[in-house]
């Protein structure tokens, strides 16, 4: 619907200022900053392309690239199905429902810093109720020195904190099914497998397609939590592009290549995001709801 | 196919109900033929979607029992029911094709594909979709999709019932001629048991062998279309049928007299009617009906005519409607020619074959 | 409120869903758009309304052009199919709520302005209730009160009975034509149903697939439709189309099963021409002969529903399926032989490529 009046731009001239001076004005800076050699406080050298060649030869920037790519995507396998299970066994009104909603959102809720803070203590191995008793047990674990062991609870600690989105999205696509499809599955005599997979699925697709997009971004956007539970070690084993980006430019004031890399990094986010929305709308094309 | 026997069917949603209006259905027993073509029909909340999900499994009465064949199946799932459902709109799995939509149900069942796919094309002749066997199915027009809706129940050759929940909603009115059409030839050609709900009068009339009219979780009665139309034993059967409805005018009544709004005309009054008036109390509601197909209308006054006055007067193309203010009522008569011109004097009469007589909504004879 | 469209159209990218068209309402009369579903009912609706703007074309309100006002500052009101209402105000509220937006007038007299349309559209004994404790038929009838109150020059209704009752549709019908025959507002009204077209009367646009057909008095465009898309579209039962070759006497035949000799009037519309199709309406058809000149089509009966008052037999004859539609009740089997009449005078004839070259005359019925 077309509004033809045009006072309505003057309400959300606030919001573009606010927007300008945030983001747009320091998003110039990031631009200023990549095609330039900061030597000092007024000493600025325009050095064109260099920054981006340079940082597509560094080879820690390669490693931090791999990891990220590894994570991200182990998240999607793991998460999408997780969620859409847990979904799918959670009930649909009454009482019971409310109660699983609000238990299903509680890590949601938590900030992500305190998440990271919760699970590092949970699981150390000598004070930690998970490190304690799975070394109690047998299983030799340390997150701290042991780079596999750091995955293994990096992912763990993702998997709990953001599944819950996938499980909220997917239980509300599913609500919305109408009954007189199961109703209609019912008498033709399908399996609970067929009913999943010719009713649900098809009709939480574009629930799914949100979630997929929604943590491919997040995840491979990630920063606080693995920071605070590992700091990026044990070395640089769950050193995500995030982290590697922050040393390069607050740790190691590289702000050149920093900001350079930063344009890249916008650039992949956009471009598997385009990719990933493209095959999924036409993987559903002429469908109806 | 199957002989459907309902005993004693009621359905309250309260654990304890002691009043009618506590129930959805009241109790009710009836017997239903095998292979024929039943229709529900009433208005919305009248307990014909309850009745027919008592029916199909999809809800447990609360009293009485629901036989298939003898057999109680009462308490017995849908599935295990042999019947097919046809809902409000198209139900159809969206990422299959119209064959494997209608192969669904017999792959359920385990059969070799050789049979599936020639009960397949056979199912899909009669309901005209050869032609679209191999689209997706959810690329294709409302009715299509209603089609292989039914075509999934048919398709299983030991279906006992197809019931039909108000099917033709979402479908434009030249393709209901079609469906409803295809739905007769079906039943014709496989002599299924046909259970159809609607709240459409001409859906149901031509669909079904028997209609089971019913109001406010009540059945006030059974019969045919011709039935239904020329004996209506209550007046919401009256109202309810016949486009438009039976005028039902308030009268009083006296040895082959009857008085409206102080207007008498000579009309044989059976004696039942007239025993039952005498002696019933003097709150009780006397009507007297005549469809408005009925009703004779002349330019001039006739012996045992009403005199009356023209207040609407409308042209439907294939015949004319007029209303006539007769005293404080209306009355509607459906003519082959005009009647006359708004405002003018008219006089009516009616025939004794076709006037009936009504106490407290029930008919007397 | 007197509303031209000239030259609209409206293209969503590559898709036309409406062409150019140019048509004028007649105001303070009810104007029907009529046509099946996607034939662009609802597009032209929002286009009068000014919801959309076309994609070419100037609207033009009294003899301003308001193709680029947004739809606040023009003066209509617009009812629904779903029916729409403030969901957290009640029923009083709810109708009050254009008076207040306007803020003109006094409490007392907000009162009385809300009290009497609910008296005139019988909900005066709901205005505490909020909308979701309504029936379907209140919701709307308070949809339409809030629309009607605004007193517009220009009142849009699509489809608005289209979720309701059958019975409840045949009354809210008869009260819409009363309480659109002040004359003052212009009504206009979208239906996919022909008969709903012609109980109520005025003023109709026929659509089909974007393209306006016809524009005229609902009656005439019925009893003279412009070519065969439009006859299809206007009728119910579906009007009976069949492909004939002309000789030299005016005599049309049908694959050698059917010679009927065309009157002089119906010669003089089809010189030169060779092949023709005739159209011939449902209830031109009858069980006897009434008229010396009546042909007799011999054919086999399909199928015979009954409907109470009328009875649609489809049957066959020189290869084509038609339909005719009797009066009273007739009892066929199917596979019967039977014989129908018809007056040539009571057919259509079209060109082959569609338009009408002869309408039967209407004098008598």
């Amino acid at each position: 619907m077309k509004t033809y009046n045009n006072k309505a731009w003057w309400l959300i001239f606030p919001v573009i200022l606010s927007v300008a001076f945030s983001a747009i004005m320091p998003l110039m800076t990031v631009v200023n900053y990549s095609v330039q050699d900061i030597l000092g406080p007024d000493q600025a050298v325009f050095v064109g392309m260099e920054w981006f060649r340079a940082v597509m030869r560094d080879s820690d920037l390669h490693g931090a690239l791999f990891r990220q790519l590894i994570f991200s995507i182990a998240v999607l396998v793991i998460q999408i199905p997780l969620g859409i299970g847990v979904a799918l066994t959670m009930p649909a009104q009454g009482w019971r429902a409310s109660l699983s909603l609000v238990l299903v959102a509680l890590p949601l809720l938590i900030p992500w810093n305190v998440v990271g803070t919760i699970w590092q203590i949970f699981a150390r191995g000598d004070i930690g109720l998970l490190g304690n008793t799975i070394n109690n047990v047998g299983i030799s674990y340390n997150y701290t020195g042991d780079s596999f062991d750091a995955w293994i609870t990096v992912l763990v600690m993702d998997i709990w904190h953001w599944t819950p989105l996938v499980v909220l999205l997917c239980y509300a696509g599913l609500r919305a099914i109408p009954d007189a499809y199961y109703q209609a599955a019912r008498i033709d005599g399908a399996s609970r497998f067929a009913v999943f997979r010719f009713i649900q699925l098809p009709k939480l697709r574009n629930v799914l397609m949100i979630a997929v997009l929604l943590r491919f971004m997040d995840s491979f956007m990630i920063y606080t939590e693995p920071f605070v539970l590992t700091g990026g070690g044990p070395g640089n084993a769950t050193t995500f592009l995030s982290q590697y980006l922050t040393q390069k430019a607050v740790g190691q004031f590289d702000l050149g290549p920093a900001a350079a890399f930063s344009l890249i990094y916008f650039l992949i986010i956009l471009l598997f995001s385009f990719i990933l929305y493209n095959w999924m709308q036409r993987v559903g094309t002429g469908d109806q709801a | 196919m199957a002989r459907i026997e309902l005993v004693n069917l009621a359905h309250s949603y309260k654990a304890h109900p002691t009043s009618p209006s506590d129930y959805a259905l009241l109790p009710m027993t009836m017997t239903w033929d095998d292979g024929g073509a039943y229709a529900l029909l009433g208005p919305s909340g009248c307990g014909k979607t309850t009745l027919l999900n008592i029916i199909s499994g999809l809800v447990i009465p609360s009293e009485g029992q629901v036989l298939f064949d003898g057999k109680d199946v009462t308490r017995l799932p849908t599935e295990a029911r042999n019947i097919a459902q046809v809902f409000q709109f198209p139900v159809i799995y969206d990422t299959m094709t119209v064959r494997e939509n209608l192969a669904f149900p017999l792959k359920n069942r385990g059969w070799k594909t050789a049979d599936i796919t020639k009960r397949v094309d056979q199912i899909a002749e009669i309901l005209e979709l050869t032609s679209d066997l191999k689209h997706r199915a959810s690329g294709l027009t409302a009715d299509a999709k209603q089609k292989i809706s039914l075509g999934r129940g048919l398709v299983r050759p030991d279906v006992a019932a197809v019931l039909f929940d108000e099917p033709l909603t979402v479908i434009d009115p030249h393709l209901k001629w079609l469906l409803r059409r295809k739905l007769k030839e079906i039943h014709h050609e496989l002599k299924l048991s046909l259970i159809y709900v609607t709240h459409d009068q001409v859906e149901a009339l031509t669909f079904a062998d028997q209609v089971v009219v019913m109001t406010q979780g009540e059945v006030v009665q059974v019969g045919s279309a011709q039935v239904l139309f020329e004996e209506p034993e209550h007046t919401f059967v009256g109202y309810f049928i016949g486009n438009p409805g039976m005028n039902l005018l308030p009268c009083s009544v006296s040895q082959n007299k009857v008085r409206i709004n102080g207007l008498e005309t000579s009309l044989s009054v059976p004696e039942n009617f007239l025993h039952a008036v005498n002696n019933g109390s003097a709150n009780n509601v006397i009507k007297l009906g005549i469809r408005p197909e009925f009703v004779e209308c002349h330019a001039t006054s006739i012996a045992n005519s009403l005199p009356a006055q023209l207040s609407m007067v409308r042209n439907m193309g294939t015949h004319w409607l007029a209303s006539c203010q007769l005293g404080e009522h209306k009355v509607a008569a459906k003519l082959r020619h005009e009647p006359g011109k708004v405002g003018s004097p008219i006089w009516l009469s009616f025939s004794s074959e076709r006037t009936l007589f009504y106490v407290n909504d029930k008919r007397v004879r | 409120m007197r509303l031209e469209l000239q030259g609209v159209s409206k293209k969503l990218g590559a898709e036309t869903h409406l062409y150019p068209l140019t048509v004028a309402l007649v105001p303070g009369a009810i104007n029907i758009i009529l046509g099946a579903t996607l034939a662009g009912k609802t597009t032209l609706m929002r286009l009068m309304a000014g919801l959309d703007k076309p994609t070419e074309g100037k609207v033009i309100a009294d003899g301003v052009d308001v193709t680029g006002v947004p739809v606040r500052e023009r003066h209509l009101a617009m009812v629904y199919q779903q029916f729409i209402n403030y969901p957290s105000l009640t029923v009083f509220e709810n109708i009050a709520s254009p008076l207040r937006i306007a803020g003109q007038l006094s409490e007392e007299h907000i009162l009385s302005r809300v009290n009497a349309m609910a008296e005139r559209l019988h909900i005066s004994a709901f205005l505490d209730r909020h909308p979701a404790a309504l029936s379907g038929g209140q919701q709307q009838r308070t949809a339409l009160a809030r629309a009607l109150i605004k007193e517009a020059g220009l009142l849009l209704l699509d489809e608005p009975l289209v979720n309701l009752d059958y019975k409840l549709r045949e009354e809210l019908r008869s009260e819409l034509t009363e309480l659109f025959s002040s004359g003052k507002t212009t009504v206009v009204y979208a239906t996919t149903e022909p008969l709903e077209a012609l109980q109520l009367g005025g003023h109709t646009i026929v659509m089909h697939e974007g393209r306006l057909l016809q524009h005229g008095e609902t009656l005439a465009i019925f009893n003279a439709p412009n070519s065969i898309q439009t006859a299809r579209t206007f009728s119910d039962p579906p009007i009976n189309l069949m492909p004939a070759k002309l000789d030299a006497n005016g005599v049309a035949t049908i694959d050698d099963a059917m010679h009927l000799p065309l009157s002089a009037s119906q010669r003089a519309c089809v010189v030169g021409r060779h092949e023709v199709v005739l159209g011939l309406r449902a209830h031109s058809l009858r069980l006897s002969s009434e008229h010396r000149n009546d042909y007799a089509l011999h054919a086999n009966v399909d199928l015979a529903e009954i409907s109470g008052s009328e009875t649609y037999v489809h049957f066959h004859h020189a290869g084509i399926s038609l339909v005719a539609q009797l009066s009273g009740v007739h009892q066929l089997e199917i596979g019967v032989a039977a014989t129908l009449y018809f007056q040539p005078e009571d057919v259509f004839i079209f060109d082959h490529d569609g338009a009408l070259l002869f309408a039967p005359s209407q004098a008598g019925a």
